[in-house]
């Protein structure tokens, strides 16, 4: 009895020698990065609204690796090194898909060795150009310009605008606490939009607020924004 | 020695002349654990008995034995339990693109199961033809009917109408079917019903077995849906596939219209039975208007149900009372009060002149409007606002329901307590009085009402019925008279019949009290909408027919819920609604003054409501698994997945 007693402290030190090394992988540490951006500008967009979609080759049909793009039109996903492919679904994000001939979503190929940074190109209907938002009486004043970027067959209506204020960094129509909309019929000027807001009162009160203007395009569920504005009180 | 061996000798020819002519007989016994296809399908008895397992495994989306959790959602009520699905429900910012959808291996075994017991019911020598033929008639009605629910989840499907046998010699690309045409499936629902609506009994006392009325029912049903994919479905280009697995052709709405107006007229005639709406006798009181609306799902003989999921003591029963009826009326302490109608739905009901009026808070000037009983403020409305809902000061199983927020001070302050029933004394005063409701409410605490209202609507006054070991045996309703006139009013109004559609919508609201008929012209699209969600809430019918109108993504918008908003655009189809709302009564105190005693109320969103519900366009179609398409690579993914 005593002989096997002293055995378990020994098998107990050879499990904790020996089985770490054998049993584990290490984890995956290579940062696949990278923002959608069209002519070098990024697209910026609502929160987790946008999904992308990562495919790893020789790992059977097992499905997808998902995520979505952040606010600022940014993606980070860590992976294992490998021959990858990134594909975001048809339909989805502000922008026209790329769509391959035979109609499934256009493939960007990625071979991961180490941290990369790949950026997606896209071709979004509109842009926001010279977005301003500053504050006075109260009121948040927004001014931008809307241009057309997709003019053929493709091309598609504005919705709306609306310009969005919020106490955190994130802006978008679930995020904010105000926001005033135009109805796409009613912008006579595209090249000279304002908006306006009232500032409600901040509890607890703070010195700056956050902003952002973005378009609503008809028939396409997600907007596309202005960069993010510090607006001082 | 000699006897033992005479004896083995005689032992041996025993076994030689008899075992040797018994042997085929001897390993052929009878098992007497299970019966084979031949005996069942000889006797009509087990023949049912299996039939009636193909039954207790039909889908629906709302159901009584899926629990209260398939009630709450779309903003429409408030979850009042402190689990992950209670908070999950009012605290996330919309739906994964897998919710709602099917379990795709238990769906295809049933389907299978249904097509095994049809293959083997028509090979049946033992059964008599009448048998046989409804038998074989009710399988085909479960077929359809359940692949009615799947498309509505999913779109087209892989239409599966024989039992599929793998032969073993490792391909199985005969197995994989892809994906029907979302019309293909709708069109198969219909022509079944066509098909076996004459061998199922036409008797409106048929009500847990499929009978004529159902398979109609569910015909119009099917059709108008299908109507109004290809109609409003051309709103939403982007929720469609190319191959029309998803979508449907805007030219082919017509003649759906026209299908679910006839099939809905075939019921209303009486040639499937004398089904009517159910009614309380004329003159009826507006409580009593009420308490006909809440019986309707009690009573099990009601001339109005068509096909119900039905429940028995010492049989199958469920906890949807034991779960939601009052705390301070409950059976079982400590269980209660989960599912709570919210203030979005109850604005809905009308006033009895047919005009949308928000319940009175506050006056023109926005000043608090006081009133001298709790259940005032809900005067003169729609009698299904109190057939649906329990109001405070809502009676059940005899007793009243204690629901108020706390005192309203004479400076407008509040005095209440976390605990619901719980004792302080008023200000000036020191002796103990109650100071909030038995049943709440108060923020956060479970099991009480959060929203100021319990649910009516199912829940059951017999005696014992919210005991978890008894349970209720309520029946849940499938397809019923009301739907099927509201089914008839939309096909006929899309077709530009409005003096039809006046007349069907006009029965269903008369029952309810709402006795000035609405005129033809005041028919609108945005009138059908509001009828069936008052008329069907927590049926099941809300996320199908805002999907079928492509009306979700704009109603479920995630923007959120303001007071003015809940207050302004009453009746409108696109009103958006992503947050459940309570009003909470507050009881004056203010001695000396006239108000002193009265009631006042305030809309209040439930603290624990954080999120917002967002309605994405890959939400129309609830998204197929990566193992199903890895294992069938010709189904293809649904729409902005």
């Amino acid at each position: 009895m005593k002989k096997l007693f002293q055995y378990i402290p020994l098998l107990i030190l050879s499990a904790s020698v020996f089985s770490c090394k054998k049993d584990n992988y290490s984890p995956p540490g290579s940062y696949l990065t990278g923002h959608l951006v069209y002519n070098g500008d990024t697209i910026q967009l609502e929160r987790n609204q946008v999904p992308f979609q990562i495919y790893q080759y020789g790992f059977g049909k097992t499905g997808s690796i998902d995520g979505t793009f952040a606010q600022d039109g940014s993606y980070s996903e860590v992976l294992f090194d490998g021959t990858y492919k990134v594909i975001i679904p048809i339909g989805q994000g502000p922008f026209l898909s790329n769509v391959t001939s035979s109609g499934t979503p256009d493939t960007v190929e990625v071979s991961l060795k180490g941290s990369q940074t790949v950026d997606i190109k896209v071709t979004p209907y509109y842009m926001i150009r010279n977005a301003q938002i500053s504050a006075s009486g109260g009121n948040a004043n927004a001014t931008f310009k809307v241009e057309k970027i997709v003019t053929d067959a493709n091309a598609k209506d504005i919705e709306r605008v609306s310009l969005y204020i919020n106490k955190t960094q994130f802006a978008s129509g679930g995020d904010n606490i105000a926001k005033t909309d135009m109805a796409g019929g009613d912008i006579t000027d595209p090249n000279n939009i304002s908006l306006s807001v009232a500032i409600p009162t901040l509890t607890p009160s703070q010195s700056y607020i956050y902003g952002r203007v973005g378009v609503k395009i008809a028939n396409v569920e997600d907007m596309i924004f202005s960069p993010l504005i510090k607006i001082s009180l | 020695m000699k006897k033992i061996f005479s004896l083995t000798v005689i032992a041996t020819l025993t076994l030689g002349l008899w075992g040797c002519k018994k042997d085929s007989d001897f390993l052929n016994v009878q098992p007497t654990t299970f019966l084979t296809n031949d005996q069942v399908f000889s006797d009509p008895n087990l023949a049912l008995s299996v039939l009636a397992d193909l039954y207790n495994r039909q889908l629906d989306f709302t159901s009584l034995d899926n629990g209260w959790t398939s009630f709450t959602d779309f903003s429409e009520s408030f979850p009042s339990e402190n689990s992950d699905f209670g908070r999950s429900v009012v605290q996330r910012t919309g739906w994964g693109y897998s919710t709602w959808g099917i379990d795709w291996t238990g769906s295809y075994t049933y389907i299978r199961e249904i097509n095994l017991f049809l293959q083997r019911d028509s090979a049946s020598t033992g059964l008599s033809a009448d048998d046989k033929n409804r038998f074989y008639a009710e399988a085909r009605f479960l077929r359809a009917n359940f692949y009615f629910e799947i498309v509505k989840r999913m779109g087209g499907v892989p239409l599966a109408l024989e039992p599929l046998l793998y032969d073993y010699k490792g391909d199985p690309s005969s197995l994989q079917i892809p994906r029907s045409k979302e019309s293909d499936i709708y069109d198969f629902v219909i022509s079944e019903a066509e098909a076996i609506k004459n061998s199922l009994p036409a008797d409106a006392g048929e009500k847990s077995r499929a009978s004529k009325g159902a398979a109609l029912a569910m015909e119009a049903r099917a059709a108008l849906y299908a109507a109004s994919i290809a109609k409003y479905g051309a709103t939403t280009p982007a929720v469609s596939l190319p191959g029309g697995e998803v979508g449907i052709d805007a030219g082919k709405a017509s003649n759906y219209y026209t299908i679910a107006l006839r099939a809905a007229q075939e019921i209303i005639s009486g040639s499937a039975g004398a089904y009517k709406l159910y009614t309380a006798p004329a003159g009826a009181s507006a409580s009593a208007l009420s308490d006909n609306f809440a019986n309707l799902f009690l009573d099990k003989g009601s001339a109005e149900t068509i096909f119900f999921e039905d429940f028995k003591i010492g049989g199958k029963t469920h906890g949807f009372t034991t779960n939601d009826q009052p705390y301070s009326l409950s059976d079982e302490g400590g269980d209660a009060g989960r599912l709570d109608p919210s203030l979005n739905l109850v604005e809905a009901f009308e006033k009895l002149d047919n005009t949308y009026a928000p319940i009175e808070t506050t006056d023109g000037s926005g000043k608090q409007v006081f009133y001298n009983g709790i259940q005032d403020i809900f005067a003169g409305r729609d009698a299904r606002l109190a057939g649906t809902v329990l109001l405070p000061g809502g009676t059940f199983k005899g007793g009243t329901v204690d629901i108020w927020a706390g005192y309203q001070l004479a400076d407008g302050s509040i005095l209440t307590s976390d605990e619901s029933g719980h004792l302080k004394p008023l200000p000036g005063t020191s002796t103990d009085v109650q100071v909030v409701g038995e049943d709440g409410p108060v923020n956060g605490l479970e099991l009480r009402t959060q929203s100021g209202f319990y649910i009516r609507k199912y829940l059951d006054p017999t005696v014992g019925s919210g005991r978890r070991g008894q349970g209720s045996t309520v029946a849940f309703i499938r397809y019923r008279y009301a739907e099927v006139l509201l089914n008839a009013a939309e096909a006929a109004f899309e077709l530009g019949d409005k003096t039809t559609a006046a007349t069907y919508i006009n029965q269903v609201r008369a029952r309810a009290g709402l006795t000035t008929a609405l005129t033809a012209d005041q028919i609108t699209f945005d009138r059908i909408v509001h009828e069936r969600r008052v008329e069907l809430c927590f049926e099941g019918h809300i996320l199908y027919d805002m999907k079928r109108w492509r009306l979700a993504h704009k109603v479920w918008d995630g923007v959120p819920v303001t007071v003015s908003d809940l207050k302004s655009n009453i009746g409108a189809a696109t009103k958006h609604s992503t947050q459940p709302w309570g009003l909470w009564p507050y009881k004056v105190y203010n001695p000396g003054n006239a108000t002193n005693g009265k009631w006042v109320f305030k809309e209040t969103l439930p603290a624990l409501v954080t999120g917002t519900n967002r309605f994405l366009f890959g939400n129309y179609y609830s998204q197929i698994g990566n193992d199903v398409i890895a294992a069938n690579p010709k189904i293809i993914k649904q729409p902005n997945q």
